[in-house]
Order: structure tokens, then C-alpha cells, then sequence
């Protein structure tokens, strides 16, 4: 290892920087609550009425969140908090700001939501703060792989049970409980598979490096290894001809390629998935209408609908055309054209480029490269295997899930029906990626302590300072 | 593992740099294209979302805006008395771009035109509600009134403009239709609109300017000022050598006159007085073709797409022809077409003296807060003659009404009143009814307030029944008289 890497994989720990991160807090929470103030003197002419509950609402669950690293994680690297706070304060403002237009607040597709999403957000802090209370160590989830690929496999296949899932804009991906809502069981999925590769892949990287014939200029892995891969390969087959969700699919087989390709630091794994995938890839869009309709909606965006309609792909375009370089300002555009549910979810990102321009759009997508970077840096000072895997398994969902979700409504690759992190209406989504935050800063506050905490498996320790 | 940790690190950095430059080609390089496509609603909802600016006439708006309850445009235009004004403002509405002066001031009503930013700016700091600046045109109600009610449920089409001015007076086209039925967002506007746009009555086509007619004995005026302007003859008053009948130029065709008999070697007053056919066509086919067309240019004739008042106006032609086409043109009853405008101009041109000035209806640009923006002054268009020529002319056609057959339709009790009726043949050998025409102006104080051209296209009466002074001049009197009277 280079000299450089002192800063990222140190045994001698590092300040803790709490104090850095209340402050860039303070900055998460005041910055949403002067966007209240902004879309209600735009709107009304007047201060809104519900911004003194949500601002405090949304810098109690800071202020809880900051007490709670502060005292179980205080070595947790202190910009991922912050940013996603921001994030989640100022999709809450973006709701609300949508939930001021009477067409699509209508009864019919679900009220005004920005109450729930509040509500849905103080469930994933819950949540956050148990993580970091309960997990005193990553390494515990190690134990947990098995239980992990079942449970991630239960929630997968829970859209199809009859009854239970159903079917919304063409994609069967929500399942509903009654009494608690809908959930969108992927977005915990997404979570609990990353642990069980990590697991898996801990234990089984060797021989799928090593273990492999070379054929063609590529290490080709053995059947027996190659099995898993290709039942993974089948299972986001299965989910997106299944459950027609475009998004989870690329995303799982994303995740995993990538997994591999880190535990096992072979590229062929990478063409392998690759090849893979883009066989999928084609397979399903040659049969699927749905999915041939994301891909002329792709092709060419402002394309009229079959009735003569503007279709809501040319809708989310106009957004950004009409927001331009800075923006018509919060509460002055004119998403609510797109119509729908999607402007609250999986358009949200037509809103802020419109009303907060391209500027707005760029701190946006930089505030999420920066808790990837974050998350990579994690990985990268982690000093366990397992720890490594996980918080790179977890960083690469989150990333791909930003480039499929901006990517798609911003047409750089076809739409597939997901949420953005933090911005986006769902309460599974909030939840799951608060869990995900918590994992980082767990696994962060791991890897900065000043004192390594003894490792359970001596093997892995060894392995650290050899490479090292 | 931090080595291909490392290159995942990168590859997500690579997908954030994707989005980071899509995003920017959405947003700045294709941002104009997007906001102006023909499907992006928020054009037309920005359209509506303030108060539209009015056209004032007489000091009286004939437009409004109401506040809807609909979740896209906040107001919606509406007329007063539509149907007599819809030649002047046109109309704007959902369905396709607006037209006329709504069309044509479309960036000073909505409030965008960059010279209202100043004013718009302090109304912004004051807390005044944004809205378009005011058009104030020249229209005069009452002449706007009597042309719409001497047209009646005829199909056709008036206009009158202040000779000394050039001033737009009125401007009538029947049929019309009511803009209001057009404006609003509704599955009713829609139909209206789609109905008429079907109506084989054409109710939208502003006859008074985008309407070509062949001008018939109308056009003699102009053949009689080359004629004079030209040295052909002294004066109204000098025999023109003409003979009855009189064969085109080069053919065995005759043409013939309608009148008596008086039209062989008649002067030019009697020929204007009874409309001689064969005069006009001899006077013609001696001046000749090129010299025919610089007379009618200099009135305004063949000035392509740049005679704007500021509504772009129907170009008015006289074409390069052969000789006996060019002496039938003579008479109005060839290839030659115009404008009711273009002939009231023709009249102008004659009661001011020789003068013809640029006709114009936007007599000036007011911002809300009542700022004048832009004012109109009176231009000079030509000098289609001199004044001697002028007075003439004048001579000539108030013997037209004294003593011709439109005498008690056109005269005003003591006023001097010059005119020339006209009846156009058209169709196929003429098959269908002619075309009534009346074209005059009134005289007071040895100035003219007020020049106007008729024209009937179809009044639903009995073939013989048609004729210019029976027709036309007594909605061109009522015209007159209602200047006349507003002026007292």
C-alpha cells in the first residue's frame, strides 16, 4: 500500500470530527426549512403553516440521530449523516411542495403525502438508531448469511404471492399489509442480499479466484462455483419478467457482479456478468411490451402517445427543458403536468430540475456522489474482509440504484420504476436506506477507531496486515 | 480487495459523470428546444397566467379578462360585442395562435414585449399584479357600428381610414362570429372552434384585409389619375376620343357599356358619372401596361407581404399582362385584384389631396400603469399624384354623386361627398353575382375626415337588384355620417 493510504486504512484512529458533523447538521436541517419558507411565499405569499412542525420535526430526528452516533459510534465518518439529512429534508419539502397542487393530491391517488413521508422518515431514523444501538459490530451479520439469502429470496418472491402483492403501473412490486400500507419489499431486499454476498462471498472468494480454468484468455470459474451466479442470474430474470421491475433486476445483478469482481479481483467475472446480463437483457425486451415501451419511450422521449397524448416521459423532458440553468424557484414550475403518483416518487428528480434548474440538479446528484464516495472510503478503511464487502456491497446498490433511478428520468438509459434515495415519496424506500446509512456509520466507526476492536476470526486479521 | 475496490469507486464515479453531463445537455444545450416544442403545455398555461393587456377603442376596452376556476389558465380572454370587432382584435385561444392585433401586439398584451420589463419591474417591487400593456387603436365605435349594421346578414366587408391620417376608421367583415364562444378551455370551445373553421361562410377571414376583390368601375379612379398624372389628358373635362364600342387591342372583342349613350367621346367626368367601360379601357391600353402598374403601386398596389397595418394586409395586384388584358384591367375586370382597404386607400389618396398616408390602426402602446410605450405618427405612404390632378379627381367624382345614380344613397345634407360605385363580375363567363362596390369620401372645410370602401359580396338579392349604389353606398354613407357625427 501506498503512503496515501495511511489516511483511509490507519491503525493509529482518527479525530472523531462530531463536531464537524453538528454542524454541517444544523446546515442539513436549516437548509430544508428555508426551502418550506421559499415554496410557501411562492404559493401563498405567505410563511406555511406546516413549516415549524416539519423544520422541528426534521432537527429533532437530527438531533436524536447526532446524540445517538455521538455516543455508539463516535468514530463514524461525519459527512453521511449530514448529507442525508439534507437529502431527506429536503425531499420532504419537495413533497409537500407537490402535495400544494390540487391535481395530483387528489383523494383517489392518495391525499396530500408529505405527513406520511414524515412519519415513514421517523420509522427509518427508529430504525437507524436501533442499528447502531443493537450492532455493536458488523461482523455479527457474518453469522446471519444463510438466513440472509433466504429472507432476501422470501421478500423477492412476496410481489407474486396472490393476495398479498399487487399491481401497480404495470409492475408488480409493491406488496400491500393491511392495516400498515404498501411496501415495496426490494428495498429491504436490497440490503439483506448485500450481506448475504458479503457472507458468501467471504468464504467462497479463494476458490472462485483461484479455482478457475483459463479458457480464451478468461479465468473461467468451476461449475460448482459458477452455480450461485447463475441462480442469481435467473432469480432478476425472474423478477423482471415476473414482477416487470426493470430496476430491482439490474440492480441485483449489478450488485453481485460487482461483489464478485471485488472479492475475487478477477475482470473475467465482470465480462462474464456483463454477458450475462446483456443476454437477459435482450431476451426479456424482445417479448416484453412492457419493457419495449420504456425502450421506445427511451429512443425518443417526446414521441405523442398511441391516443394522440403526451406521453409522461415527454412531460418529465419539458421539466427539465422549462427549468434551464437555475430554475423557476420552488413552487414556480410545472411538474404536476406529468400527472400521476410519479411526480411525487419516481419523478421527483423532474421537479427539482425544474424548479431548482440544472444547478440545483447538480448539487443534488453531487450531495449523492458524495455518500458514495463516503460509503467507497468506508470499504476502502475497512479493516475485515467482510466489513470490505459490505459496506462496498452496500455503497454500489446505492450508487447504481442513483444512476438507474436519474439515469432513467433523465434518459440516459430507459425508465425503470424506482425511488430515489431520501428524495422520493415510499416509506419503504426512506426506511431501508436509513438502515443502509447506519450500516456505513457502523462500519465506519469499525474501521476508525483508534483501538481495532479483536477480531473474531484470526484467519481475516492475518489476511489485513499480509496485505497491508 | 482494495485494488478493484478502488476501480468500482472510479466506475461509480464514471456513472455520476454520466448523469452530470446528461443533465446538462437537457438542461442547457436542449433547454429551448424543450421549452418551445408544440406539446409543452406550460407555454400556453404562462400565456394565461395573468391578465391579458386590452384593446381599447374609443377609450373603451372591447376585451376583457375573467378569472376561471381551471387548474391550468388563470384568466380567460373575453370580448364585448365579439362579433362587430373580430376583424380588429381577432381572437386568441387554446386551440391555435391568436390573430390580428391579439396576434400581432401578442407580446405587449401578455406582457412579455421587452419594453414593458421596466414598468413590469417596478410593479414587481411595488407588489402590483403583473399584467399586459393596452393597445389603443384608431377605431371610431360608431363608424365600426353602422358598417356592421349596413352589412347586416350580406356577406362582406368595409373599411374606412381618415385620408388626412391614414388612421384605420373601421374595419368590418360579415359573416363574424362571436370570439367568446373560442376562448376557454372546454370541450365546447373546441367544437366552436372546429366549426368554425369548417363553415364554408368563412366567418374567421377578415374580408376588409386579407380579401382580394376584382375592384370593377372602383378602379377607374386609378386609370383616371394615370390618365391625368400622365398628361394623357388637360383635365376631367377634355372628350377622350373614345369609341362605342371599343375593341381590346389587337382582337375582335368589344367592350360595351352598360349606360346610355353618352360614353362615346365622353370626358372623364361623364365617364366616371356613367361608368364607361370603353373610356377607361382606351385610357388603359395607352398608357400601357408598365405605366398602369406604377400608378396602382404607387396607391399600394403589388407591395407583396409589406403593407402591415399592423395586421399583415392581403396584397393587392395589378399584374404584368398583355395589351387587351391590360385595357380590360382598365375597368376593374381582369386580372387585377384589392382589398376593400386597398380601394379605400384609392379614395384617400384622392380627398387628401394627392397624399396617401400609410394606413394604421395601433395608435399607441400603453403600459398598465398607463406609460405610453409607443405612439404612432402619421406617415407619408406615397404622392400618387399632384394636387391639381387631386382636385381634379375630386371635381370629378362629387359630380359622381351629385349627378349619378347613387345620388340619394351617398349624399349628406351639406357635406361634399365624392364617390364611384363599381359592380364586379366574377366567375366562371360571369355566371355568378357581381360584386357591389362603393368607394367615397366626405369633404369639410376643404379636408377630409373620412374615405371608405364597400364592398357586398352577396346579399342575397335578385341578379338585377345588384349595383353599387344600391348595395354599397348606403352603408358607406352611414359610415361617413358616423365619423362625421363623432367629430362634432
Amino acid at each position: 500500500m501506498s503512503s496515501t493510504s495511511n489516511t483511509t486504512v490507519s491503525t493509529g484512529g482518527l479525530p472523531s470530527r462530531r463536531n464537524t458533523e453538528l454542524a454541517m447538521l444544523v446546515f442539513a436541517v436549516l437548509l430544508p426549512v428555508l426551502a418550506y419558507a421559499n415554496v410557501g411565499l411562492a404559493k401563498d405569499e405567505s410563511l406555511p403553516a406546516g413549516m415549524a412542525g416539519y423544520g422541528l420535526g426534521l432537527g429533532l430526528l437530527a438531533g436524536v440521530m447526532h446524540l445517538v452516533v455521538r455516543r455508539w459510534a463516535p468514530y463514524a465518518d461525519p459527512l453521511l449523516l449530514p448529507v442525508a439529512v439534507l437529502l431527506n429534508g429536503m425531499g420532504l419539502v419537495l413533497i409537500w411542495r407537490l402535495d400544494q397542487e390540487p391535481t395530483i393530491t387528489t383523494d383517489s391517488l392518495g391525499g396530500p403525502m408529505a405527513p406520511n413521508q414524515l412519519l415513514w422518515s421517523t420509522v427509518g431514523v427508529a430504525l437507524f438508531i436501533l442499528v447502531l444501538l443493537f450492532l455493536k459490530d458488523h461482523r455479527i451479520l457474518q453469522r446471519y448469511t444463510y438466513i440472509s439469502m433466504v429472507v432476501a429470496l422470501v421478500l423477492l418472491v412476496m410481489p407474486l404471492v396472490p393476495g398479498l402483492g399487487k399491481n401497480v403501473n404495470g409492475a408488480r412490486i409493491w406488496v400491500s399489509l393491511p392495516g400498515v400500507g404498501s411496501l415495496q419489499p426490494a428495498e429491504f431486499a436490497k440490503i439483506i442480499i448485500v450481506v448475504f454476498f458479503s457472507g458468501y462471498l467471504m468464504v467462497k472468494r479463494d476458490a472462485l479466484a483461484l479455482a478457475s480454468r483459463r479458457f480464451m484468455g478468461l479465468y473461467l470459474p468451476r461449475g460448482r462455483d459458477l452455480g450461485p451466479i447463475l441462480v442469481v442470474w435467473a432469480i432478476s430474470l425472474m423478477i423482471l419478467v415476473l414482477e416487470t421491475d426493470l430496476g430491482t433486476s439490474l440492480l441485483f445483478f449489478g450488485v453481485f457482479v460487482i461483489m464478485l469482481y471485488i472479492a475475487t479481483e478477477r475482470t473475467s467475472w465482470i465480462v462474464f456478468g456483463l454477458l450475462l446480463s446483456v443476454g437477459g437483457a435482450v431476451f426479456v425486451a424482445s417479448f416484453n411490451s412492457h419493457v419495449k415501451t420504456r425502450v421506445d419511450q427511451w429512443l425518443d422521449p417526446l414521441a405523442l402517445a398511441s391516443n394522440g397524448g403526451v406521453t409522461e416521459s415527454a412531460q418529465v423532458m419539458y421539466s427539465f427543458g422549462s427549468g434551464g440553468l437555475f430554475g423557476s424557484g420552488l413552487g414556480q414550475g410545472f411538474s404536476r403536468l406529468i400527472g400521476g403518483i410519479g411526480a411525487k416518487s419516481d419523478y421527483i428528480l423532474a421537479t427539482v430540475g425544474e424548479e431548482l434548474g440544472l444547478a440545483g440538479m447538480m448539487a443534488i446528484i453531487l450531495l449523492y456522489a458524495l455518500l458514495i464516495e463516503r460509503g467507497f472510503r468506508t470499504a476502502l478503511a475497512a479493516r475485515d474482509p467482510f466489513g470490505k464487502l459490505l459496506a462496498g456491497g452496500l455503497t454500489a446498490v446505492f450508487a447504481l440504484q442513483i444512476f438507474v433511478v436519474a439515469g432513467g428520468v433523465t434518459g440516459v438509459i430507459p425508465l425503470t420504476g424506482m425511488t430515489m434515495p431520501f428524495l422520493a415519496q415510499g416509506g419503504s424506500s426512506v426506511i431501508a436506506n436509513w438502515a443502509l446509512i447506519a450500516l456505513l456509520l457502523r462500519i465506519s466507526d469499525t474501521a476508525r477507531k483508534p483501538a481495532p476492536a479483536p477480531a473474531p476470526s484470526l484467519d481475516a486479521e492475518e489476511t489485513q496486515v499480509v496485505r497491508a | 480487495m482494495n485494488k478493484p475496490m478502488r476501480r468500482v469507486a472510479i466506475f461509480c464515479g464514471l456513472l455520476i459523470l454520466a448523469l452530470l453531463a446528461r443533465v446538462n445537455w437537457v438542461q442547457f444545450v436542449q433547454a429551448d428546444e424543450l421549452q418551445n416544442d408544440a406539446n409543452n403545455r406550460r407555454t400556453i398555461i404562462e400565456r394565461y397566467a395573468q391578465p391579458r393587456g386590452d384593446i381599447i377603442v374609443d377609450g373603451e376596452p372591447v376585451t376583457g379578462s375573467v378569472e376561471t376556476d381551471d387548474d391550468d389558465f388563470t384568466y380567460e380572454r373575453t370580448y364585448t360585442d365579439g362579433e362587430l370587432w373580430a376583424p380588429v382584435t381577432g381572437f386568441t385561444s387554446l386551440f391555435r395562435s391568436a390573430t390580428m392585433l391579439e396576434g400581432v401586439e401578442d407580446e405587449f398584451l401578455t406582457g412579455d414585449d421587452d419594453r414593458l420589463f421596466f414598468n413590469n419591474t417596478i410593479d414587481m417591487l411595488t407588489g402590483e399584479d403583473p399584467r399586459g400593456g393596452n393597445v389603443v387603436t384608431t377605431l371610431n365605435a360608431d363608424a365600426q357600428r353602422a358598417a356592421y349594421e349596413g352589412l347586416g346578414d350580406a356577406k362582406g366587408a368595409v373599411a374606412a381610414i381618415d385620408p388626412r391620417t391614414g388612421a384605420v376608421l373601421a374595419l368590418v367583415s360579415t359573416p363574424s362570429f362571436d370570439p367568446n364562444t373560442v376562448t376557454g378551455n372546454s370541450e365546447e370551445a373546441s367544437e366552436a372552434f372546429a366549426a368554425l373553421s369548417e363553415d364554408p361562410d368563412e366567418p374567421t377571414l377578415n374580408r376588409a384585409l386579407r380579401q382580394t376583390y376584382p375592384p370593377g368601375s372602383t378602379f377607374k379612379l386609378v386609370t383616371a389619375t394615370g390618365a391625368l398624372e400622365n398628361g394623357l389628358l388637360p383635365d376631367v373635362d377634355e372628350p377622350t376620343d373614345t369609341p362605342d364600342p371599343y375593341y381590346l387591342p389587337g382582337t375582335e372583342s368589344e367592350v360595351t357599356n352598360l349606360t346610355n349613350d353618352r360614353c362615346e367621346n365622353a370626358t372623364l367626368r361623364i365617364a366616371l358619372v356613367d361608368s364607361c367601360n370603353t373610356v377607361f379601357a382606351k385610357l388603359s391600353d395607352e398608357l400601357g401596361n408598365e405605366q398602369m402598374i406604377e400608378t396602382a403601386e404607387s396607391f399600394g398596389y403589388n407591395q407583396g407581404e409589406d403593407l402591415t397595418i399592423p395586421i399583415r394586409v392581403q396584397e393587392s395586384v395589378y399584374p404584368e399582362d398583355n395589351a387587351p388584358q391590360n385595357a380590360q384591367a382598365g375597368f376593374g375586370q381582369a386580372s387585377n385584384r384589392a382589398t376593400p382597404l386597398q380601394m379605400a386607400m384609392v379614395a384617400a389618396a384622392i380627398a387628401n389631396n394627392g397624399t396617401l398616408m400609410e394606413p394604421y390602426m395601433v395608435d399607441k402602446l400603453v403600459a398598465p400603469n398607463l406609460n405610453v410605450i409607443e405612439q404612432h405618427e402619421p406617415q407619408e405612404f406615397s404622392r400618387p399624384m399632384s394636387p391639381e390632378t387631386a382636385q381634379q379627381m375630386q371635381s370629378a367624382m362629387e359630380s359622381v354623386v351629385s349627378d349619378g345614380p347613387s345620388h340619394d344613397a351617398a349624399s349628406i345634407d351639406g357635406v361634399t361627398v365624392g364617390g364611384k360605385t363599381g359592380t364586379a363580375q366574377h366567375g366562371e363567363e360571369n355566371s355568378e353575382n357581381p360584386y357591389a362596390w362603393f368607394v367615397s369620401y366626405a369633404m369639410v372645410d376643404d379636408e377630409s375626415p373620412v374615405a371608405v370602401a364597400v364592398v357586398v359580396e352577396d346579399a342575397g338579392v335578385e341578379r338585377d337588384a345588384i349595383s353599387g349604389s344600391g348595395l354599397a353606398a348606403p352603408i358607406a354613407h352611414d359610415v361617413m355620417e358616423a365619423v362625421l357625427g363623432s367629430q362634432e
